[in-house]
């Protein structure tokens, strides 16, 4: 479908620039609605449409106010924080897990791995809410809701099935002579894990670290069930917002946001090339 | 390992130990190592979130709430045949009970657990809590009665009795729309309350109404995707990541910009004509909402299995159908769509899978008629606090998506799936 071909007739030409079209249409679908926020965070006025002043350009009626309104409002840099503490504690937690257990279950004598690896994965699965009502209850029994360790533990497990599977696939390109080699050539095996395996299943753990941390920075669910005021993250306060009064600070909060998410991708997207090229898969 | 014989026919390794010995040494201290690598992870895994999704499911079976704070009555109750009324020792012993002190705390969670079978119980309960007090002497059969009548009615004690056990089905029962009638058959529930087994087939519909939507917009751009030179694919596919890389809530805030009565595209719609001021349609806070946002959401699920088996399918099997006579449409869709069924199968149950236990979506943009199961468990959990009901709606639901990963498990392979 690259290319038309040389003997294509009217009907296929036709339906070849009908389908490109149809592909355009539902990029737009997909990329659209995000695309469609930013500029409204800077309207100067609190409504969420584009007004005619603003289609004219001209300059009064862009704003930065909402922008303002999000460092005026100590409630957002509180939740912001919050967001911030839990993630990177999570991530550390569900990246150290997640990277052992994918390096057992890569070994070929690993036993019952089917059922171990479904077991690691549910987090994955089981619907959210179902979560947030099971932990919620359990962790009142110890006096773990309502506080960080319980949010930052709801967080780990359910990071981890992504480092997990990112870990194990990175893991399976692994040519374990190199291991072997190593220890050939009189290393240790904590050098050789830090000096051999680390460097080449890096890529791997960090792409699933920052699925773990998008997990965390992402999930309002369990946050709903388990936090309190103190422990309100980013988007437990955008839920507040969308929920009683939407303003156009969320569209400010959701711009942000929506940079952070262009930064991670980024990173992924480096990272994949990477090892792409230590494997030796052309990246193209 | 330097490996002897000893002329008897038998391996050793160069200290004495039988190989087969020795091998089988090596192997487990290997499994050893092997499992201990994955043990913290799956301890960690086990307590902080099997165990209490394993809690709660207990919670829907259980129902020690009236057997904790009436023990002596229920003990009364057992021994009676269940028609006219219970003998005048049960009603002793439901005095004594009452008038306790201590045991204010279990009557008022028998009471709301009493109450959950048949509304009118709490009221019931606190009213002749109050009363019986008071009456320091029987008959006791006559005070219960003199405080409310419905004390006089066999269905009263019958309802008492059957919800005694430790464990019951009730929520179960509840769950699908059913109940235990006081002889103790199971009934289905009159008309009015009937609301789970409608909500079950509804969050079947829709997830499965998303699936499809799904299916229908990936499937093209997947396919543009894998046939495109890989520098344009690689642009093109930030177009699908960075969807999927946005916060859920950011791009459920952004279809409410875009759907609103006074949002974008209402504004578009009226802007062109195509709808008058007064007369904006509703896009939002009702079940279009919900099926457009999880769409818009789940949407990157399908696309990435789909274009990684597109990716593999080699682009001469359809040059060869073609010059073998086919049109482009047979060639399409007799050689190529077939290859790609493994895919479809991995992003339709994936999506599936993830709408049928969606929450927050349908609670921000699906308003009363887009509310799914896992808004009903919210419900249960946060507002009417019926808590083995919760329990058992999401035991059911759990299953549903267990036999479904199931599936997934076998077709794909769970250790298969990939992000990004």
């Amino acid at each position: 479908m690259s290319n038309l071909p040389p003997y294509a007739g009217p009907a296929e030409r036709t339906w070849y620039y009908t389908y490109r079209l149809i592909c355009a249409a539902i990029f737009v679908f997909l990329i659209a609605p995000i695309i469609v926020m930013v500029p409204l965070s800077f309207n100067a006025e609190p409504y969420f449409t584009f007004r005619p002043e603003m289609l004219a350009l001209n300059p009064d009626a862009f704003s930065m106010r909402w922008y303002q309104d999000i460092i005026d409002n100590r409630q957002w840099l509180f939740s912001m924080k919050n967001s911030f503490i839990i993630g990177i504690a999570a991530t550390l937690l569900a990246t150290t897990l997640g990277t052992l257990a994918a390096l057992g279950l890569s070994r070929p004598d690993m036993p019952y791995k089917g059922v171990i690896m479904g077991i690691l994965i549910s987090p994955m699965i089981v619907p959210l809410i179902i979560t947030a009502a099971g932990l919620f209850f359990f962790y009142s029994r110890f006096g773990l809701s309502q506080t960080f360790v319980g949010i930052i533990m709801a967080h780990t497990a359910l990071g981890t099935p992504f480092v997990v599977i990112t870990v194990t696939a990175t893991l399976s390109g692994f040519d374990t002579s190199l291991i072997r080699a190593s220890a050939g050539l009189g290393a240790s095996q904590t050098r050789t894990f830090f000096k051999v395996i680390m460097p080449l299943i890096s890529p791997g753990v960090i792409s699933g670290g920052l699925f773990a941390f998008v997990t965390s920075f992402d999930e309002v669910v369990v946050v709903l069930f388990l936090s309190g005021f103190e422990q309100r993250t980013i988007p437990r306060q955008m839920w507040a917002g969308i929920r009683e009064q939407i303003s156009p600070t969320i569209l400010a909060v959701a711009t942000i946001l929506v940079c952070i998410s262009i930064a991670l991708l980024t990173v992924v997207e480096l990272l994949r090339r990477r090892s792409e090229r230590l494997r030796g898969i052309s990246p193209g | 390992m330097a490996v002897v014989s000893d002329g008897a026919g038998m391996l050793r390794t160069a200290d004495g130990v039988p190989l087969k010995q020795a091998l089988a040494r090596a192997t487990r201290v290997n499994k050893i190592k092997a499992f201990l690598l994955v043990a913290p992870l799956l301890v960690f895994i086990l307590i902080t979130f099997i165990v209490p999704i394993l809690d709660m499911m207990t919670r829907s079976v259980s129902s020690p709430e009236v057997v904790d704070a009436l023990p002596k009555t229920i003990a009364e109750l057992v021994k009676w045949d269940g028609t006219d009324l219970p003998p005048e020792a049960a009603f002793a012993a439901m005095a004594a009970e009452m008038s306790d002190k201590k045991n204010k705390f279990y009557l008022g969670k028998a009471a709301a657990r009493l109450n959950f079978q048949k509304s009118g119980f709490r009221s019931l309960f606190n009213k002749s809590q109050r009363k019986i007090k008071r009456v320091k002497q029987g008959p006791f059969k006559d005070a219960f009665a003199k405080i409310d009548k419905r004390w006089a009615q066999s269905a009263t004690w019958n309802i008492i009795r059957n919800a005694s056990g430790r464990y019951t089905d009730v929520h179960y029962l509840n769950a699908i729309d059913m109940n235990r009638d006081p002889a103790g058959e199971i009934a289905a529930q009159p008309k009015i309350k009937r609301i789970y087994v409608t909500l079950f087939e509804r969050t079947i519909y829709v997830s499965f109404g998303v699936t499809i939507l799904c299916l229908i917009l990936a499937y093209p751009i997947s396919y543009l995707l894998a046939t495109l030179p890989l520098k344009t694919s690689n642009l093109l596919m930030i177009l699908v990541l960075l969807p999927f890389w946005t916060s859920l809530l950011v791009r459920t805030t952004a279809w409410i910009v875009l759907l609103q009565a006074n949002g974008v595209l209402n504004d578009l719609f009226v802007f062109f004509g195509i709808v008058n001021d007064e007369n904006r349609i509703r896009m939002i806070y009702n079940m279009t909402g919900s099926l457009i946002a999880m769409t818009h959401i789940l949407m990157p699920f399908m696309v990435l299995p789909l274009y990684s088996v597109m990716k593999t399918i080699s682009p001469t099997y359809m040059r060869a159908a073609r010059s073998l006579g086919a049109n482009p449409f047979t060639a399409f869709v007799r050689v190529y769509m077939p290859q790609t069924v493994p895919g479809i199968g991995a992003g339709s149950i994936l999506v599936f899978i993830l709408a049928i236990g969606y929450y927050i979506t349908p609670a921000l943009v699906g308003g009363q008629s887009g509310q799914l199961i896992s808004n009903l468990i919210e419900y249960h959990m946060k507002k009417s606090l019926n808590w083995g009901l919760a329990a058992a709606l999401g035991g059911l639901l759990l299953i549903g998506i267990l036999v479904l990963y199931w599936l997934y498990n076998r077709i794909v392979g769970i250790d298969k799936m990939k992000f990004g």
